[in-house]
């Protein structure tokens, strides 16, 4: 098993009071798997990938538990945390390629990074080169500045950079999301070579998008207002999803050749409930067209088949 | 309707603009009423500077724009200001259209102080109820609210209300759901294809090639500047016949379909 | 760039309205209190103190060099030539407010003229207007005073106001158009285009307003800066030629060995008193940037 996460509760400080961003998330992600997380904005997903690696100061952990390889990952801690970054879990965040520094050449970066960590960046560009070439990226781009390099070129280098020490888990938040489709596919194509390779042992996907994890992903994760929804393999997500969520979320997608004029696509009405004060019961009541009165007490997040986890009422039924 | 004719527009780079950007190279098309166009290509591809050359908030440095005949790119003050009464846009951040410091019902004032100085109080009002009916939102939700209180659907919304304040033949919607979820985004999409139903005519700007297909009734496909393929969109997303989109093509994922 | 990631929706929570959490915030922040209490403590003190002088600051009085509270009517004792070291120095300090307000007035006027067209036009007219600032920031203010110095034989508070007004702008200049800049990328500017608004109005409607803390807390800045150029000029002697300022004081001071005759009541109080001012404005600025500016709040 490499990573195993028990009830973890992370909130946000703020004025009105705590904001439950992640509020009782339970998963397990073993080695070799890439896992996606799915869910729309505000969801908590971004949340729960940071929380992992404890590198937000303004997220408060307030309960449950994280282990990684049977090491439990101190995630309450961001000193203590800093021992496992980067070299066992590591991260890739969202906007990366945007927030490379822009006055310093990638090499000088890399080697600041590496030598942050008391490593010797000589010893180390051998395989840092190698792997830059693997995903298509000359050495000359060490000499170069961020801004001379195009978004696709960028998201790659992050790519490698996060992975440079083989961590066991790679967090990788939105990493295709602000690229053209044909860089889309590199980068996440990327993403399973470098799982193939084993650089990374298993990596956790964080994105609204469906269409691409079921490309790339083992198992699809649904997040929904702080809470999971549904998890299973990619192929039941896409073909036999149980959650009404999901599958109204699966709805929106147009598929191959789906036209407005044949057929309307359907939207889901309203918004998240917030995350301040959540409602009792399914958060997704509001929204739901399965809803019923026994839906006002919190569903629980069980299994109904092979490795697949739902919390409804209506579905594990 | 809405055509243009080999429209090319350069950007000034450098210092006393010594250097340029070819960003739109020879570029040819036209809208009718009651249709829509997708603008397809990936950055840099120049859909977006089409848009805002349209919109003539870059000027062409050759071809023509005409609307209904009248060349675009000559107008001034009072008549571009009565283009604007039938040409309008929505641009991609919902949260960057709206000054953060106004209520979001000022982008309704301004069109008001611009375009309907005398209209009375009562029968503005009830040109803004109509013009929120049409894209389904409820008055008492939206107005007198800040933007950072509303939605990127909301806010999206609003300003297609917006743009119908002003009985428009033509909106270019540049990118305008690449910013919302899932969810919000098919119902944004819907609400367009009412307004083609009801005689507008759009140019529907955008990176995302199956929403494109969704909604359009012709594509232009565009790469560094230049038109590669154009045409109805069943033909160009069916039969495809530059190299070109047939790699676009076949990077979408789709979720029926594994990428080959 | 292609679509950026999705935008975090703002969910429904019933939320404070912008203006009374900026107040708790301002409340609660100790630097803002701190340098604001000791700003309004010598505004005060400068427009009150002078009511309460018993003589005139530039008048010579007979009792030289007598230190504070030896005689009754001298609270802060006398300088050398006898006067009176209270009543110059309330009027050394309400010298110092006038500067300040006229010459950072002014100053924050002509920044916010170049700063505003130059990020709004952009092209030709921001390249000329950036030569143009280029030109007034290395200018030699000293050398071009000195020659003013020559020519004018009665320079008053105006005109050394006035003069530091024209040759402080620059450095504000250009932060306005940075940011100017940056605004007027964003969409709102081509709404209001589309709406059919004039240039003029877009800048000081939408563009200005939106910078409203940032003006603020630049025109301290010029505020406190001016201050301290006018300081300096009047320490080297270029000051008014008319009246006395705290920087004057402070020449006068050192011209006549007050510190060798350990006449500390000369110099100490003007000097103590332009060092809280200037520094209690910069505190206070530092206090509302973590106010104004919702990333640097402490919860």
């Amino acid at each position: 098993m490499s990573l195993q996460v028990d009830d973890l509760c992370v909130y946000y400080r703020s004025l009105a009071g705590d904001v439950k961003a992640v509020d009782g998330v339970s998963l397990e992600v073993h080695d070799g798997e890439i896992m996606g997380l799915a869910g729309e904005s505000g969801c908590g997903k971004s949340t729960l990938g940071k929380a992992l690696i404890k590198l937000d100061t303004r997220m408060r952990w307030v309960d449950g538990h994280v282990t990684l390889d049977g090491r439990e990952l101190p995630v309450w801690d961001d000193a203590a945390m800093n021992d496992r970054r980067y070299a066992d879990v590591s991260l890739v965040p969202q906007y990366a390629m945007s927030a490379l520094n822009p006055t310093r050449k990638l090499g000088r970066m890399a080697r600041e990074l590496l030598e942050s960590r008391g490593l010797d960046f000589a010893p180390v560009k051998p395989e840092l080169v190698r792997r830059l070439e693997l995903v298509g990226l000359e050495q000359s781009v060490l000499d170069l500045y961020p801004i001379e390099m195009s978004g696709g070129m960028k998201q790659r280098f992050v790519l490698v950079l996060s992975t440079l020490l083989n961590p066991s888990l790679l967090i990788a938040d939105e990493i295709t999301s602000a690229l053209d489709v044909s860089t889309q596919k590199a980068v996440a194509e990327m993403l399973v070579g470098f799982r193939d390779r084993e650089f990374i042992k298993s990596a956790i996907m964080i994105t609204h998008d469906l269409s691409i994890l079921s490309q790339v992903a083992n198992t699809i994760l649904v997040m929904y207002a702080g809470k999971l929804a549904e998890k299973a393999s990619t192929e039941t997500i896409v073909e036999a999803p149980r959650h009404p969520y999901t599958r109204m979320l699966i709805g929106t997608l147009p598929e191959v050749g789906v036209r407005f004029a044949d057929r309307r696509l359907a939207g889901i009405k309203g918004r998240p409930p917030s995350l301040l004060n959540p409602p009792e019961g399914c958060r997704f009541r509001d929204r739901c067209p399965l809803a019923t009165a026994r839906c006002a007490i919190e569903p629980p997040y069980r299994s109904c088949g092979d490795g697949h986890l739902v919390a409804c009422w209506e579905a594990a039924a | 309707m809405l055509t243009l004719d080999h429209v090319s527009v350069r950007y000034k780079i450098g210092t006393f603009g010594g250097g340029s950007l070819l960003a739109v190279d020879d570029v040819s098309f036209s809208v009718e009423r009651g249709s829509v166009l997708s603008l397809i290509g990936e950055s840099g591809s120049g859909k977006s500077t089409i848009g805002r050359s349209i919109l003539r908030l870059v000027p062409a440095q050759s071809g023509r724009i005409t609307f209904d005949g009248v060349d675009v790119s000559t107008l001034h003050r009072r008549e571009l200001k009565e283009y604007y009464r039938h040409v309008q846009g929505v641009f991609q951040d919902p949260f960057s259209s709206f000054n953060p410091i106004y209520k979001a019902d000022h982008v309704f004032a301004t069109v008001r102080e611009g375009f309907f100085p005398g209209l009375a109080d009562r029968d503005w009002r009830r040109k803004i109820e109509q013009a929120l009916e049409a894209v389904s939102l409820t008055p008492a939700d939206v107005l007198g609210k800040y933007p950072h209180q509303l939605s990127g659907g909301q806010l999206q919304r609003l300003l297609v209300a917006r743009a119908l304040l002003l009985d428009i033949d033509v909106l270019v919607a540049d990118e305008i759901i690449s910013m919302l979820d899932a969810s919000t985004r098919i119902e944004v999409l819907n609400l367009l294809g009412d307004l083609k139903a009801r005689g507008l005519a759009i140019v529907f700007i955008t990176h995302d090639l199956s929403l494109g297909n969704y909604i359009s009734d012709e594509t232009v496909i565009l790469k560094k500047g230049r038109v590669v393929e154009a045409g109805p969109t069943p033909e160009v997303y069916g039969h495809p016949e530059d190299d070109y989109t047939r790699a676009l093509l076949a990077a979408v994922p789709h979720l029926g379909r594994r990428w080959t | 760039m292609s679509a950026t990631p999705v935008v975090f929706e703002p969910v429904a929570t019933p939320k404070t309205s912008g203006r009374s959490e900026t107040v708790y915030f301002a409340i609660r922040n100790r630097k803002l209190v701190v340098g604001l209490s000791i700003t309004l403590a010598l505004l005060l003190f400068a427009l009150i103190g002078p009511a309460f002088a018993r003589h005139g600051p530039l008048v010579y009085g007979g009792d030289l060099s007598w230190a504070p509270t030896t005689r009754s009517s001298h609270w802060f004792g006398t300088t050398l030539l006898g006067q009176d070291v209270y009543a110059q120095f309330v009027q050394g300090l309400r010298l110092a407010f006038i500067v300040g307000t006229l010459g950072g007035g002014i100053a924050a006027i002509v920044a916010m003229l170049v700063g505003f067209v130059a990020g709004y036009r952009g092209g030709i007219v921001d390249e000329v207007l950036n030569m143009l600032t280029n030109v007034v920031l290395v200018i030699p203010t000293f050398a071009l005073l000195l020659v003013i110095a020559a020519y004018l034989q009665v320079r008053g508070i105006m005109t050394e106001s006035v003069f530091i007004g024209i040759t402080s702008w620059p450095w504000a200049a250009r932060a306005i158009r940075a940011q100017t800049f940056s605004l007027v990328s964003r969409e709102f500017v081509d709404m209001a285009r589309l709406s059919g608004r004039r240039n003029l109005r877009i800048i000081f409607q939408e563009i200005a307003p939106n910078m409203s803390s940032y003006l603020f807390m630049m025109f301290i800045l010029l505020f406190g800066g001016a201050i301290l150029i006018a300081t300096t000029l009047d320490f080297i002697g270029l000051g008014p030629s008319n009246t006395i300022s705290l920087g004057m004081m402070m020449q006068l001071s050192v011209q006549n060995a007050a510190l060798q005759l350990h006449l500390w009541w000369w110099f100490l109080p003007p000097g103590l008193a332009l060092m809280a001012l200037v520094g209690s404005l910069y505190v206070m600025n530092v206090g509302l940037d973590e106010i104004f500016n919702p990333k640097l709040r402490q919860l």
